[in-house]
């Protein structure tokens, strides 16, 4: 059996291949990316693969696909989850024929996200079984139990891993790859929603969800190990944190922990129960294996204990880890000091390092040039999901509000409304607006507000490390399909004024983005130019000390990484650069020069 | 063995993180890394753990549990100096990156200030100059492999020097390897 070092995303889309997943798709979006992407690279002949539109899409293909017999997997990250849930909640209903295992990426922290939500509590709200695993080795078996059991019992199955199971790697064995075929759609009354069959299937899967929650008490997933009256109850990685924790403290527990959160396995719950008399509870994002053991502890009139973050015990929100839980415990037990610092806390001020765009981004030029032509102007940029949410920062500052994928051209139309005199500006990207930046763009023009779209295309969708979307016409299965141009499309959507402009050229364009101002209706800017990842650089710029006034325009106005300050003047980073030009077009002495790379 | 690389993002610190877990697995260990990716590897500070050894389920290291720590800016060093255990070793590039944000308020990189407090942590630290390193080796692209084969000098990387020259034959293009291999070298007596 050949053994891979594996990232956890990668693991999942390696037993997804070898449990012969027909379908493949998805949307991209941190912590899921790396799934689709990498069955994208092993997948062989027999197996289709797509980053779908959006996850409403993806979760529809998948739907369908499954209909007709196929193994699928769709993949998306927890908030993905938001805009895939009309399908989802009536496929619940529905049901599926070949295997369909949904796999959401949840982000405690939240370390690249807008919400900290908890997919178990969507399975629990769709009805959807779903496991939970605590490393990368864990989701790997998962993926072929899941596809077992969304066969045997016809419904989609979740599988939830967090970042820290995502992104961590772990050597798995790998299994055989296995054959699946593909039934083929049978016609039945069975796969059309009408509220009669949902009276039916609603009835048949609260039934089906206790007969999953005593199976899953017996099987080996959710384990109970260890002895004595303190009684841990966890799951996914905080089991991971909680064990080294305990060998830490050289405290003795007996742990449940809960590898199939939804539906609870109950009986495995009260066995644990019997001989514990308090319980903490150690979970990330909602307190809800908390929830539950309080619910069966209260039918079953178990006297427990049981503390967590509803008893104020756990921190509410934000990962946990080894020493939040060391700290927990130590709390909890009176053990005070152990956990002293080995090093003393830092006396100076370290720097600080929020994430920015790149040195010769695009979406630099783009934000400054608009910017200037609003200056004096009472203007509200509406900003979306991307890279570009960045231009938040100083000494941008030119995003106003991020709500989520797409809201910020729907937005705009909103504060419009509210606010007629005010000039209205949203922000969104290519594969946003590919996404889900369409419909608020037909949504402006047939109730004829007044807003100004700046789309920012830079031909890849960047923050999620550069996959391909319509507008690059590249597909997953490495072919080319008819290319979207987006001054055609927008045409097509009946905006009166659509102009492409250069982001690195800040007087042309400023005078462009004036006159999309003055347009009475929806104009849009696009603002082209690919991404800085995309392409190798041809020149740098270089700071001619002699003509350098220290006077820092160039730092102060565009916040690029390439620039820092040497004393009182300027200093580039010769390996950042990429020789944008825009520090070149804002000096006023001329001080910064080209350089061009052998 | 717990091994905590920090830095910045395309400093080589996935690289290096490679070098050492795939050493480790050459000599049939269990291994598990974690890295940083997402929004954060925009500019901000990227931390890579490598653990060796059974017993290890979590991916991330615990705090006061770093056998050692290679650090790639000083200021990432003091980011996570308590991460280091008490026997703990320190290996540090004293090249200094001033961040955009710092940048801008016009606060100054005072890298004397944060090479001081390193001197004072009560583990052993080493701190190595990168402009020294990259005169010796005439290349500034292999600064990560040095700073590598330094922790290995210090008896803190749980293998041997040859070990980690075997896996970069396999890991670095090949007509890379020979300076990977002076580069571990270099860090590796540099320490030793």
């Amino acid at each position: 059996m050949q053994t891979k070092f594996l990232m956890g995303n990668q693991a999942i889309a390696y037993a997804a291949y070898a449990a012969g997943v027909n379908i493949a798709c998805g949307y991209p979006g941190t912590p899921s990316t790396e799934i689709i992407e990498t069955f994208a690279k092993i997948r062989d002949d027999e197996s289709y693969v797509e980053w779908s539109i959006n996850e409403k899409a993806a979760m529809e293909v998948a739907a369908g696909a499954s209909m007709a017999g196929a193994r699928t997997i769709v993949t998306m990250k927890q908030v993905g989850l938001n805009v895939a849930s009309d399908p989802l909640m009536s496929l619940s209903y529905l049901g599926v024929k070949g295997g369909m295992v949904i796999i959401v990426a949840d982000d405690p922290g939240p370390i690249s996200s807008q919400t900290e939500q908890d997919t178990r509590t969507f399975a629990e709200f769709s009805k959807v079984p779903l496991f939970d695993p605590s490393t990368p080795e864990e989701a790997y078996d998962m993926v072929f139990e899941a596809f077992e059991l969304s066969e045997k019992y016809h419904t989609p199955v979740f599988i939830r891993p967090t970042t820290r199971v995502c992104h961590g790697y772990a050597q798995i064995a790998l299994r055989q790859k296995t054959h699946h075929a593909i039934s083929g759609f049978t016609k039945s009354p069975q796969w059309v929603i009408f509220p009669k069959l949902s009276y039916e299937a609603h009835k048949a899967i609260e039934e089906r969800n206790n007969v999953l929650s005593s199976e899953f008490s017996h099987d080996h997933l959710n384990t109970i190990e260890g002895t004595g009256k303190f009684g841990i109850a966890t799951s996914g990685i905080s089991y991971a944190y909680v064990k080294e924790a305990l060998k830490d403290l050289n405290i003795n527990a007996r742990i449940l922990k809960i590898s199939t959160p939804f539906p609870f396995p109950e009986e495995k719950t009260r066995e644990f129960f019997d001989e514990v008399h308090e319980v903490l509870v150690f979970e990330e994002l909602d307190p809800y294996i908390e929830r539950h053991l309080l619910q069966v502890a209260a039918t079953h009139n178990c006297e427990v204990n049981i503390l967590g973050k509803l008893t104020g015990n756990v921190q509410r929100a934000g990962e946990l880890s080894q020493e939040s839980i060391h700290h927990t415990l130590t709390d909890f037990f009176g053990l005070g000091s152990i956990n002293e610092r080995v090093t003393p806390e830092s006396a100076v001020a370290l720097p600080v390092r929020p994430p920015a765009l790149c040195a010769g981004c695009p979406h630099r030029g783009s934000f400054y040039i608009v910017k200037r032509a609003t200056k004096g102007k009472k203007a509200v940029y509406s900003g979306d999901i991307g890279c570009y949410t960045l231009g938040n920062s100083a000494p941008l500052d030119m995003v106003d509000t991020c709500l989520c994928m797409g809201a910020g051209i729907t937005m705009a139309q909103g504060l419009h409304r509210a606010e007629p005199d005010a000039y209205n500006i949203a922000f969104i990207g290519d594969s946003t607006f590919f996404a889900s930046g369409i419909t608020g763009v037909i949504n402006a023009v047939y109730n004829q507000t007044d807003i100004t779209i700046i789309l920012v295309d830079n031909s890849t969708t960047a923050m999620t490390g550069g996959q391909p979307h319509p507008g690059t016409a590249q597909t997953m299965m490495n072919t080319t399909s008819a290319r979207f141009n987006m001054e055609e499309l927008l045409g097509a959507l009946k905006v009166s004024f659509v102009t492409t402009a250069n982001p690195f050229d800040i007087d042309g364009s400023t005078a462009i983005v004036e006159q999309a101002l003055r347009v009475k209706g929806v104009s849009v800017v696009i603002f082209k130019a690919p991404c800085i990842q995309l392409f190798k650089s041809v020149s740098t710029v270089v700071v001619d000390a002699e003509a350098c006034t220290g006077c820092l325009r160039c730092v102060t106005q565009l916040g690029c990484p390439a620039l820092s300050l040497d004393g009182d003047k300027v200093k580039i980073d010769q390996g950042l650069c990429n020789g944008c030009g825009l520090c070149q077009q804002i000096c006023t002495f001329d001080a910064l020069k080209s350089k061009e790379l052998m | 063995m717990n091994c905590l690389l920090t830095g910045i993002g395309g400093q080589g610190i996935v690289f290096a993180s490679k070098l050492i877990s795939q050493t480790a697995m050459n000599a049939g260990k269990k291994v598990r890394t974690a890295e940083t990716i997402g929004m954060a590897q925009r500019g901000g500070s990227v931390v890579s753990h490598v653990r060796v050894g059974d017993g290890t389920v979590s991916p991330l290291i615990g705090k006061g549990h770093a056998d050692v720590i290679i650090a790639f800016e000083p200021g990432e060093a003091l980011r996570v100096s308590d991460y280091l255990a008490p026997t703990g070793v320190m290996i540090v590039s004293d090249q200094g990156v001033q961040s955009p944000a710092d940048a801008l308020t016009k606060k100054e990189y005072r890298i004397e200030e944060y090479l001081d407090e390193l001197n004072h942590l009560p583990q052993q630290v080493i701190i190595l100059s990168g402009q020294a390193i990259r005169d010796i080796l005439k290349s500034s692209k292999v600064l990560n492999v040095a700073l590598v084969g330094a922790a290995c000098g210090a008896g803190k990387l749980d293998c041997s020097l040859e070990e980690l020259e075997e896996t970069i034959e396999v890991l670095a293009p090949q007509k890379f390897v020979d300076l990977n291999k002076r580069a571990l070298k270099v860090g590796y007596d540099l320490a030793n």
